[in-house]
């Protein structure tokens, strides 16, 4: 166990942030540098919290506590448990991989990289926190900058709608979660905001069931849940890749676990109450945004719509409130944070060299970039669900957990977009990598660069370990499991 | 020594893979180290498979499956690493070893991409292997999907290079495109069903583990899902059912299958025909036979209806082709309605001497078509290189030009004829003994389809080496060379060999036909 090690990677980010805010904004080198190093230390830290996690001790590990606002009971309280260690490692491997495919950034690096660092810091708050008052102070964090970061750095065409859209989407959300925690607050009688505390207030059932809606809904609208996902292709597609990267890879994770931390396991009844007809809402998710991802022209709005469809596995995944759909919507979060990673990172490079992103007009990229597009096949493959990868590893139980919570006819429906999922992910591979490169296109393609080619393959070093060896991470999500049923119920 | 008897399948298993990314490790600009290099390493599961082949007769007495490994996989659904063969698995094994080499040698002729060309190739084979060799459902699923993305990449790049096909909407893409999507996309939307009922009987047993679910699963009685058992049974029966006949492919489920045989490479072609339509097969006799006895034995009539179709409807769509390779496509539909019929008739009056006769012939039968339908999409590849041309009319009176290449086609044809005295005919009629006393009526009409498989196979030979001579292959034809005689020994000598004396592979064969279902 190291000390401070969670708040040395809360606060690492930010502060590095602050201090990159100092540097000379001409020196352009030095502040990618400086960046990239930080970076790299976010992501060595997350490793070693992964590592170092230990499956068979205690729930939670790592644990640091201070008084805040004792008045009010506000601590500041970090631990990781099972389900958490996973998702620290996924932001740090998605911040610095982020932070390497955006050398180009030629517009103001320097804030650039202040704000990503300041929504990193907050990511991992919210995943660390076990204090709902720091857990809403560290959402908060990481939802602010995402405006100013597509807004300043997004797509010109949509960028000042998409962010403000974004912006207000995530807001409501989070006040309405707000305002359901407050109930929560005050009804426990425990005058404390410690989440493990109110673990234990044994609220009524009334109480959970009018208030477990707003916690939930308020949260998952992050989780890009139906039908309240509108915001999050916009705002994919008009993010500057790390963003994009960071946004669907990390930022829709928020949204779910929060759902699942402060809705589901604080309010368990209530959950067993709504999460039947919950999971119908689901349900659109997988397979309607499996069918208007299929019909996308445009590159990157396709993956923004399978994400909102990946995304519906984990809230699917919780929504079954079984062992297995915990388990395997636990590692969908890791999963599908990876794969989305990637394919924005490979749309975000397709795109700065052709300067499109309609399928049809690209192709013959195989030849070009060789190795992104490998790395693109293996995260198509793993957005399919093929066996061998971690998307399988995911989703299998998922589905066990619709059969064992007793939904057949879901589990059926929801296997079109599989199917359906197979037939856009080919589509694509087959315009955009195989095929002829348009003639406006020769001449103007390259490959990709060695450090961009080290971020595509820890990526998909990561989706194929989960997939060949999926103990590498099952013990600490199957312990963290355990834990959310010893509150919620059932097997 | 010992390592190697301890992880032997294992090593079976893998040893294709690790040989691909070998292969994509050899410098790329020497093609012919990339070719030798990619035939020796596919030598490596074959010698291992003789060495299983020769230890496991040495035991045949021993019921059940052998050379077990079970490893822990995924512990938090129980499933795990657990291979094993019987008489049915190995003789699967060492078709599939057994293709590869030659397909590989076969492929020597392939310019482009040759290093991820072979590697894919090789990548296919364990997807292949995998499925012969678990005996953990959830394990079987994986390779039976992983081994789709290989072949949909062969197909997709090294296709066919002409050929268009018009889209809804009026766009064109090409053959191989299209051939590749429908290939993936059929087979993938037809395993939903499949994986689905795994899940559930995943679910509802605690375990994936096939020998495990042998014990309980056909047992269990109760309600699921607020439905009788009988009812959740039916389905999920016909949910793996559906599958397997998607791959074998069952009529009227053959729809993907002359296209992707058609666009494949040469090689790819012989890999789908010879190993790939077992899967299916396979699929039937070890997984629905023992998990579902009383829905198949009340289902097999229209099995067996669909398998008479597949005989009768295959023979004649072959015969109406114009295009060489099209015509063994459809070939492969009517000779694998045989095998359907087969496992219909067993599962009908499972546990009856005629049952047995039948799925030995069932199994023979996968074999020999796999040998044969490889020598004949291989056949067909030759002259296509000769030609750039695979339409029926284009040649005509080429025996006395290919005089090597004329007898060997001869000779293939008759083996998938079912020439007596050689392979297909013991196989067919083991089939047909076997399910003449339980489906009188259907085997009796699929021997009709049998006339005309005799009718489509003449019209092959005659229209390529009889009548007049089309005048402008003269001086622009060479006879086979001595590396495609290569490719062809193996597979003549078997054919010929196993017509002579099955014996060899039916002891086999039998020791799994009876220990399972006897």
């Amino acid at each position: 166990m190291i000390p401070y090690i969670l708040s040395a990677i809360v606060f690492l980010p930010i502060v590095a942030g602050a201090v990159l805010l100092f540097l000379p904004p001409s020196n352009r080198q030095l502040i990618y540098r400086f960046a990239l190093a930080v970076a790299l230390l976010a992501f060595l830290l997350s490793i070693v919290v992964y590592f170092s996690f230990d499956a068979a001790g205690p729930r939670y590990q790592f644990l640091e506590k201070y008084d805040w606002l004792p008045a009010l009971g506000i601590s500041y309280h970090v631990g990781v448990d099972g389900i958490t260690a996973p998702l620290v490692l996924l932001t740090g491997v998605v911040i610095f991989t982020g932070v390497i495919i955006s050398q180009r950034i030629d517009e103001r690096p320097r804030e650039f990289f202040a704000f990503l660092f300041i929504l990193a810091s907050g990511v991992f708050g919210v995943f660390v926190s076990l204090d709902l008052f720091a857990l809403f102070f560290f959402y908060e964090i990481a939802v602010f900058p995402m405006y100013l970061l597509i807004a300043l750095w997004g797509w010109k065409q949509t960028r000042e709608y998409a962010a403000m859209k974004l912006t207000l989407y995530l807001f409501i959300g989070s006040v309405v979660a707000l305002v359901g925690s407050l109930a929560m607050y005050f009804a426990s009688g425990l005058d404390t905001f410690d989440m493990l505390a109110l673990e234990g207030a044994n609220f009524s059932a009334d109480f959970q069931n009018f208030w477990f809606p707003f916690v939930f809904f308020g949260f998952a609208v992050l989780g890009g849940i139906f039908p309240f996902h509108n915001w999050s292709p916009d705002g994919h597609v008009a993010a500057p890749t790390a963003v994009s990267m960071f946004h669907a890879g990390v930022l829709m994770k928020l949204g779910a676990f929060a759902a699942l931390r402060v809705g589901i396991m604080l309010l368990p009844i209530g959950a067993h109450t709504h999460m039947p007809w919950i999971i119908l809402l689901t349900l659109v998710n997988v397979v309607y945004g499996a069918f208007i991802a299929m019909v996308q022209t445009d590159f990157k709005y396709m993956i923004g719509f399978s994400s909102v469809s990946h995304m519906g596995l984990v809230t699917m995944g919780f929504a079954t409130l079984t062992y297995n759909g915990f388990v395997g919507a636990s590692v969908q979060m890791v999963s599908h944070g990876v794969m989305t990673a990637l394919f924005f990172a490979i749309v975000g490079m397709v795109y700065d060299q052709a300067h499109t992103r309609e399928i049809p007009k690209l192709g013959g990229l195989m030849r070009i970039m060789p190795f992104a597009a490998v790395a693109f096949i293996i995260g198509g493959l793993v957005s399919m669900g093929m066996p061998g990868f971690s998307g399988f590893i995911a989703e299998f139980p998922i589905f066990m957990g619709l059969w064992a919570g007793g939904y057949p006819l879901i589990a059926i429906i929801a296997a079109i977009s599989i199917a359906v999922t197979a037939a856009y992910i080919l589509r694509a591979i087959g315009r955009v990598f195989f095929g002829e490169l348009p003639a406006e296109l020769e001449g103007h393609m390259h490959d990709i660069q060695p450090s961009e080619k080290l971020a595509l393959g820890i990526l998909c070093l990561i989706m194929i370990t989960i997939g060949i060896y999926p103990n590498v991470i099952l013990p600490m999500v199957q312990a963290g499991v355990n834990t959310v049923l010893a509150l919620v119920g059932g097997s | 020594m010992q390592f190697i008897t301890d992880n032997l399948l294992s090593l079976i298993l893998f040893s294709p893979l690790l040989g691909g990314l070998i292969v994509l490790l050899l410098p790329g600009g020497n093609k012919e180290l990339v070719r030798r290099g990619a035939l020796a390493l596919s030598l490596i599961p074959f010698i291992l498979t003789l060495v299983a082949w020769f230890g496991f007769n040495a035991a045949a007495e021993v019921d059940g499956f052998r050379f077990q490994q079970q490893v822990a996989w995924y512990p938090a659904i129980n499933s795990s690493f657990h291979l094993g063969v019987d008489g049915l698995s190995l003789s699967m094994v060492l078709l599939t070893t057994l293709l590869a080499p030659v397909a590989i040698l076969a492929s020597f002729s392939v310019e482009e991409k040759i290093k991820p060309y072979m590697a894919l190739f090789l990548a296919l084979e364990t997807g292949m292997l995998g499925v012969f060799l678990s005996l953990d459902l959830l394990l079987f699923f994986v390779f039976w999907e992983l081994g789709l993305v290989p072949m949909y990449f062969l197909i997709d790049q090294w296709g066919s290079k002409t050929g268009e096909r018009e889209l809804w909407g009026g766009m064109k893409v090409s053959a191989r495109r299209y051939a590749s999507f429908k290939f993936m996309v059929y087979t993938m939307a037809g395993s939903l069903g499949l994986l689905l009922a795994i899940q559930m009987l995943g679910v509802v047993s605690g375990t994936f583990d096939m020998l495990a679910l042998f014990q309980t699963w056909p047992g269990l009685t109760g309600s699921l899902f607020g439905l009788s058992i009988e009812t959740v049974k039916s389905v999920a029966f016909w949910a793996f059912a559906i599958a397997f006949a998607i791959k074998v492919p069952v009529w009227p489920f053959h729809t993907w299958l002359p296209d992707a045989h058609t666009e494949a490479p040469t090689a790819g072609s012989m890999i789908l025909a010879g190993v790939l339509l077992k899967l299916g097969a396979y699929g039937f006799l070890r997984l629905v036979l023992p998990l579902y006895p009383a829905e198949a034995a009340q289902y097999a009539p229209v099995l067996a209806l669909l398998a008479t179709a597949a005989i009768i409807f295959g023979a004649l769509s072959a015969y109406a082709q114009t295009d060489f390779k099209r015509l063994v496509a459809y070939s492969s539909v009517n000779h694998m309605g045989f095998v359907v019929l087969g496992i219909a008739a067993a599962a009908y009056a499972a546990g009856t001497e005629s049952a047995t006769i039948a799925l030995n012939g069932v199994v023979l039968q996968m074999f020999n078509h796999g040998i044969s339908a490889a020598a004949m999409f291989f056949l067909v590849g030759v002259i296509y290189e000769r030609t750039h041309t695979r339409d029926l009319g284009a040649w005509g009176g080429l025996f006395p030009l290919v005089p090597v290449f004329g007898g060997l086609l001869i000779f293939s044809s008759m083996s998938s004829l079912g020439l007596p005295g050689l392979n297909g005919f013991v196989s067919e009629f083991l089939v047909v003994r076997g399910a003449w006393p339980i489906f009188t009526l259907f085997t009796a009409l699929s021997m009709i389809g049998l006339l005309f498989t005799g009718a489509y196979i003449l019209k092959g030979i005659a229209s390529t080496l009889h009548g007049p001579l089309n005048e402008k292959w003269k001086g622009h034809i060479s006879d086979i060379s001595r590396r495609e005689i290569l490719v062809l020994a193996p597979l003549v000598v078997l054919m010929l060999w196993l017509g002579l004396w099955p014996a060899w592979l039916l002891s086999v064969i039998n020791q799994a036909v009876v220990g399972l279902f006897g």
